[in-house]
């Protein structure tokens, strides 16, 4: 008999990058460091910040001796579902009064990817086609990758988005892609505070691109994660899906409440699906359930009572805009205040797109010689890309990273 | 025209059409018996006081909401590990096993069929006693398993067919996985005796077979949480390096906060390295990292002494409500005059009882008494109060006579 079925066939796996940094970050003995890699809001004074109104539902909910812990129905609490779809598509949106809106509460919005991507794989495009090539933007979240690739999908590619030289969005190379994409591919897109790279296209750009997706019959896959922290208004950050929405487009909407409710770790999200009508929307939940039953069987209640009584609630909801105000507000700040001390600072290049770029990061432009040296030197961490957490910024910490940037680019080509 | 014409409507989920039917019936004295969550004896959920008390402790701690680890809470995993494997296990000690946190067992069998699927080449077969949890065959075949089974419940007794389950036993191929319940069998309650666990474990271990246990309703079948992973410890100790599931849907009554562990029982502390580094490659794709509330609420009770005590307290009060519906139900059939054999009635562990109703009978006591169960004559005991017990008899009796 032998144990230990495992040991020539498991070899170790290498880990993710923004968690090997974080981990770095932590050993690091220097006083100074700074943590620009992480992925979650920071106050002023570099702390975790559970928002008030969450605080306060939370008290709600511990009082409410009705409430207890039993199984949520598989697709996950109705009133949750709803109203996060709301929040996406706006109260009055058309395809909500013409009932063809559907939802499926998720773990986070990794979860709303997965189980979009799992239903897509299985329904759309043929039955269990894996061919159907999936685009995603070039850079993008790398774990976009691998929920795409881990529900079957064995073409996922990357779409032209980010022109490093020009330190903006590449509209040509986006729109050529989409122009030469075999009918029916799936993209990708970011709703708002694109991921890594903070730049979003603009009105104008977005319909150009809805454009090309509808006369070729592109599927439209929005990922929300940051609704509300980008620009602090839920209803501006959300003109893109609602847009396509106007547009008549089928789709579906990942939404994250992780970064703009601060529930990162109640792992609370929803999948939108937008259908032709209730019927369709019907039948494509009824096998969203099949998938939902064989992954986590129904999902866990506790983030999902507390976003569903918050948006539910006047005053609650009026409190929770306004926490989110707060953050992007903070964030604003930093990206201008960083702007200006390298303007001043007469950093070589041109620093505009830090107040261009919008939501949690920023893709600064550093090479990967100059984040080495970022970090090896100047104990600051940030992504390999250039991609730096504005989070983890403060006005404490302002000028020295400020310095420590200058002095990277003027030593480090 | 629409992306999903041809999207079919999926079957109804033969669990939740019970659910559904029952909530749909005017008759005041109908019976949910198809639930698989626990009820008091008012047929209400129960939380737990324990679970109460945690949960106060942990908002007075003022915890902030940062993104778990992948492999979850550590205070967690360790804990986990430890009431299933015991506390001086050697395998703990030695740092062999990988404990991940789950989305409850439904998680736990997903993340193991997921890996089972990806590293174990040699053999894509996963026997199944029959019958089993109707989930198990669904959730291994999506990662890409083949299913197959082995004799286990013995319907002419209604109780375990051993010598049946040993010789099916005795044909699997090498390298295939079996899956075990480690107590309180889904959906027959009926579990191997320690005499015959020990002869399994010899013939699993005679046929080189990976054994994937399932412990959903530790503390839950016997009220003992150290008899109810006998079985398990017991596999362990000879020496086989299984997979495991736990849930602590039931025994904390954590239904809706999915709670849930999955370990790896590994060659050495070197292997469970390379091994949680492959757990969390499957893990990220699927919902990144798991829900915090839950996992921090068991972890306060095993490892709060006094709260711990008052746990295993409640779970020993749960499990002996389950027991004395079930002498009840038995007590109540006989005043009725029934002359059937219900010994299996008090025989068979855990929260479900296979009645040994045919369909037709259960379609009976369906239609005529509104008690809604399964078509394969399975209850739910955690539906039976003692306010209820007495018709509940009367139906059963009714439609066996």
């Amino acid at each position: 008999f032998v144990p230990g079925c495992f040991s020539v066939l498991v070899p170790q796996a290498t880990p993710v990058a923004v968690f090997k940094l974080s981990n770095d970050f932590k050993e690091d003995p220097n006083p100074m460091k700074v943590n620009l890699g992480v992925g979650a809001y920071r106050t002023d004074e570099g702390q975790p910040w559970v928002l008030p109104v969450v605080k306060k539902v939370e008290k709600l909910i511990v009082a409410d001796n009705r409430l207890n812990h039993e199984y949520l129905p598989i697709l996950g609490l109705p009133e949750f579902r709803s109203s996060a779809s709301k929040i996406a598509l706006g109260e009055d949106s058309p395809a909500i009064q013409e009932n063809r809106v559907g939802a499926v509460q998720c773990l986070g919005g990794t979860g709303a990817l997965k189980m979009g991507a799992e239903f897509l794989r299985r329904w759309y495009n043929g039955n269990d086609n894996m061919k159907t090539p999936v685009y995603v933007s070039a850079p993008t979240w790398e774990n976009h990758n691998s929920v795409f690739a881990n529900a079957g999908f064995e073409d996922v590619r990357p779409y032209k988005y980010w022109d490093a030289e020009k330190r903006g969005l590449d509209l040509a190379g986006f729109l050529g892609d989409l122009e030469t994409a075999p009918k029916h591919s799936i993209f990708v897109l970011h709703a708002c505070a694109h991921n890594p790279t903070g730049t979003d296209p603009t009105h104008m750009e977005w319909t150009q691109v809805a454009e090309v997706m509808k006369r070729r019959k592109l599927f439209v896959f929005f990922d929300s994660a940051y609704q509300g922290f980008a620009s602090g208004c839920l209803d501006k950050d959300a003109w893109a899906v609602r847009y396509f929405v106007t547009q008549g487009f089928e789709m579906f909407c990942a939404q994250s409440f992780s970064k703009n409710f601060g529930l990162y770790n109640e792992r609370v999200g929803n999948l939108t699906i937008v259908a032709r009508d209730a019927d369709n929307v019907r039948r494509v939940l009824s096998q969203m359930e099949k998938i939902v039953r064989v992954t986590w069987s129904n999902p866990p209640s506790q983030g999902a009572r507390l976003v569903a009584i918050t948006l539910n609630t006047a005053e609650l909801f009026a409190e929770w805009k306004d926490n989110v105000k707060t953050m992007a507000d903070r964030v604003l700040l930093m990206r201008a205040s960083l702007q200006a001390k390298l303007q001043a600072l007469g950093t070589p290049g041109t620093w505009d797109h830090i107040t261009q770029q919008i939501g949690m990061f920023s893709f600064t432009g550093l090479n990967p010689k100059q984040v080495e040296y970022m970090i090896k030197e100047r104990s600051i961490y940030l992504m390999a890309s250039g991609r730096i957490n504005m989070c983890g910024l403060t006005t404490k910490n302002i000028d020295y990273v400020a310095k420590s940037i200058h002095e990277t680019v003027v030593n480090v080509q | 025209s629409s992306w999903w014409s041809e999207v079919q409507m999926g079957p109804p989920d033969p669990i939740l059409g019970v659910s559904e039917a029952y909530k749909r019936d005017t008759n005041p004295k109908k019976m949910n018996l198809g639930v698989g969550a626990y009820r008091d004896d008012q047929g209400k959920p129960y939380v737990l006081s324990c679970v109460r008390k945690a949960e106060a402790q942990i908002a007075a701690k003022k915890l902030d909401k940062e993104y778990l680890a992948i492999g979850g809470l550590g205070d967690f995993t360790k804990a986990c590990a430890k009431l299933a494997l015991g506390d001086n296990n050697e395998v703990i000690k030695s740092g062999r096993n990988i404990t991940v946190q789950t989305i409850s067992g439904t998680g736990s069998l997903r993340i193991g069929a997921n890996f089972l699927s990806r590293f174990h080449t040699e053999a894509r077969d996963v026997y199944l006693p029959k019958p089993s949890w109707g989930n198990h065959t669904p959730i291994f075949r999506d990662a890409g398993m083949q299913l197959k089974a082995y004799t286990y419940y013995d319907p002419k007794t209604c109780g375990f067919d051993f010598q049946g389950a040993l010789n099916d036993i005795s044909k699997i191929p090498e390298k295939s996985i079996i899956m075990l319940h480690a107590c309180a069998h889904n959906p027959t309650g009926v579990d191997p005796r320690p005499e015959q666990w020990k002869e399994i474990a010899n013939l699993v271990k005679k046929r080189n077979l990976l054994v994937f246990f399932d412990m959903a309703y530790q503390g839950f079948a016997s009220g003992d949480i150290d008899r109810d992973a006998w079985a398990v410890r017991y596999f362990i100790e000879q020496g086989h390096n299984i997979v495991l599931s736990q849930s602590f849907a039931k025994n904390m009554g954590l239904y809706g906060e999915r709670v849930g562990g999955f370990t790896v029982v590994c060659k050495d502390a070197e292997e469970a390295k390379r091994v949680e580094s492959q757990l969390k490659i499957l893990i990220r794709p699927i919902y990144s990292n798991p829900p915090m509330n839950g996992a921090r609420i068991a972890a306060t009770i095993l490892n709060t002494p006094d709260l711990y005590k008052e746990w295993l307290g409640e779970v020993h009060g749960m499990a002996n409500r389950i027991i004395t519906m079930r002498e009840l139900l038995v007590a109540n059939l006989k005043k009725e005059g029934s002359t059937q054999n219900w010994q299996h009635v008090i025989d068979q562990i855990g929260m479900f009882c296979f009645t040994g109703l045919k369909p037709e009978q259960v379609a009976r006591l369906t239609k005529e008494f509104s008690v809604y169960m399964t078509k394969d004559g399975r209850i739910s005991m955690a539906g039976v109060t003692s306010g209820n017990v007495g018709y509940l008899a009367q139906g059963i009796h009714a439609v066996t006579k």
